[in-house]
């Protein structure tokens, strides 16, 4: 197996066509970026003219921003998970180019969804923050999902890749998959003092193909099983 | 001459001394110094009489009331804007989101409405609601609201003392307890019928509770009739208790011996007991309930308000719970 994973510049049919193919182009990423970058702005608009008392957010900003920053989190995870399954059903191999950004941008608004719920709703209170996680399931829950993430990002540039080498690499990044379930079991959780279950069976179908998808298509146990000893130092 | 004609009762006007423009500056400089004055001291009480005229955003019937005697029943903060009252709620017949309510109720019918008092009475009574809002003379009582979730407003709802009704139908000495049941009519609340609840909501109240004068029968607020979202044409309102426990749109008062059941402690009995009562030191099994976020007031990156014993009114209702142990009976 190569060692020089370039995750960044996929070029799948020849540099010939990039010119044609939009998702080839230069300013593919930029957009993208800024794209990403939508939902956070209009939130931090929100909070910023909340404190000064424009009221955008509704009757309760700090629950606005806690669960919308979590609603954004989720959604960005899904795009991320969904990228392969659409890249090889649409056949735009192009796609992965924006798989790690995508990826970060799921960190980021976890992050900063973390950052709301122990700012706002704790007060940036060490100790009380500790408490609620140990007290709540719920916290607990999206909290470790939040840590499994984190090496993740830490990981994410190709420096990093090469140190690891693509087959650890590779293995490490499957903590995803269980980010994923951390994060519906999180949400469900959630939900579930109010019973309201509509809104997390989207999310769990979603992610529930998405990571179904990956079972079914994964490599028989023999097939793997060569794989992964070949790529064992 | 004319000394002898003016013997102190002649009087030159004002407004032969004073040009006419001048003086009239000054009254309306007057005026400014004591309105002002009034204004910062007494912004609170100015406002408060202020709301029946300025407040009136959805314009529906009024209902005035005069400022409640008792005890406790008005509180000098500051009333939550009538849009976050009536644009915020819990009201799962209509829709587990806050705004599902305000958007959903309008299907809901208020007239006719009846409340059957039934149980152990002497005199079981079918009320109907015009006779209801005449029963008794209508108070504006301003109260805290504490919602179980970790927030609160301060409403000025207009309503009476539950007791008035109750004395009226005359509980028999076997009525220990009082279930409230509401309306759960599918037709027009889209989400009787979800699996969230048992339906109708139903909620009780130990008898000398109900009796208890902060405990009021409701039936408007800001000097309106309720708005639907908000538990129209009649609720009850709790103070000293998570939000909850104030059922809306009561169609059934019933007197009985034994503890009845109620719609939250079906569902989690180990999260929502029959009392409720707000309680600082006892938390929900899945958050803390020492303190709250008021709404519209409190800033977003402003650290939440402590919350009080009995929300505060624990110098009215604390002898109700004298001896008992609240942790057991949360």
């Amino acid at each position: 197996m190569s060692t020089s994973v370039r995750v960044d510049e996929f070029s799948p049919n020849g540099a010939g066509t990039s010119r044609r193919k939009p998702l080839l182009r230069p300013l593919a990423k930029p957009v993208l970026f800024i794209a990403c970058l939508l939902p956070f702005a209009w939130l931090l608009y929100g909070a910023i003219s909340s404190a000064y008392g424009v009221n955008t957010l509704g009757a309760n900003p700090a629950e606005t921003l806690i669960r919308a920053t979590g609603d954004w989190t989720l959604r960005f995870l899904c795009i991320t998970l969904a990228v392969t399954p659409v890249r090889q059903w649409f056949k735009q191999p192009a796609l992965a180019r924006f798989r790690r950004m995508l990826g970060l941008f799921t960190f980021f608004y976890g992050c900063v969804h973390f950052l709301c719920y122990s700012w706002l709703d704790m007060g940036l209170v060490f100790d009380d923050i500790v408490r609620d996680i140990a007290k709540r399931p719920f916290i607990l829950v999206g909290t470790t999902a939040l840590l499994t993430m984190t090496p993740l990002a830490l990981t994410s540039f190709n420096r990093a890749i090469k140190a690891l080498g693509a087959a650890r690499w590779l293995a490490l990044h499957r903590a995803v998959y269980a980010v994923a379930l951390l994060a519906i079991l999180h949400f469900f959780w959630m939900r579930a003092a109010k019973h309201n279950f509509a809104e997390v069976a989207v999310y769990a179908a979603v992610i529930g193909l998405l990571l179904g998808w990956r079972v079914w298509t994964r490599p028989q146990p023999s097939a793997q099983r060569t794989v992964s000893s070949s790529s064992t130092p | 001459m004319h000394l002898l004609e003016n013997r102190g009762f002649v009087h030159p006007r004002a407004s032969e001394i004073t040009p006419r423009n001048a003086y009239l500056r000054r009254r309306e400089l007057l005026a400014r110094f004591a309105t002002g004055a009034a204004g910062v001291a007494l912004a609170g009480w100015a406002g408060r009489d202020a709301w029946a005229q300025t407040a009136r955003a959805n314009k529906l019937a009024a209902l005035p009331g005069a400022r409640s005697p008792i005890p406790g029943a008005v509180t000098m903060e500051k009333p939550t804007a009538y849009a976050d009252v009536t644009g915020y709620n819990n009201f799962y017949e209509f829709g587990t989101d806050k705004d599902d309510p305000a958007k959903n109720a309008h299907t809901l019918k208020t007239r006719p409405w009846t409340i059957a008092v039934e149980g152990e009475v002497k005199k079981p009574k079918v009320f109907d609601i015009e006779e209801l809002l005449k029963l008794s003379p209508m108070e504006e009582r301003i109260y805290r609201m504490r919602c179980v979730e970790g927030w609160s407003m301060v409403i000025p709802w207009v309503g009476y003392s539950l007791s008035e009704l109750i004395k009226r139908v005359e509980p028999t000495g076997n009525a220990k307890y009082v279930e409230f049941l509401t309306l759960a009519d599918p037709k027009t609340m889209p989400f009787v019928g979800s699996r969230v609840l048992d339906w109708p909501y139903a909620e009780g109240l130990r008898l000398d509770e109900a009796m208890h004068p902060l405990a009021l029968l409701t039936f408007g607020l800001y000097g309106e009739v309720l708005p639907n979202q908000n538990g129209a044409p009649v609720r009850m309102v709790l103070p000293w208790k998570y939000g909850f426990k104030s059922a809306k749109s009561i169609v059934k008062i019933r007197f009985v011996e034994k503890e009845p059941g109620t719609a939250w402690n079906k569902a989690a009995r180990n999260e929502y007991g029959f009392y409720s009562n707000v309680n600082p030191s006892v938390d929900h099994p899945r958050w803390s309930q020492a303190t709250e976020r008021r709404i519209g007031e409190d800033g977003i990156f402003a650290k939440k308000r402590p919350t009080l014993m009995f929300n505060g009114y624990e110098a009215q209702v604390g002898q109700l719970y004298a001896g008992m142990d609240l942790k057991k009976f949360y």
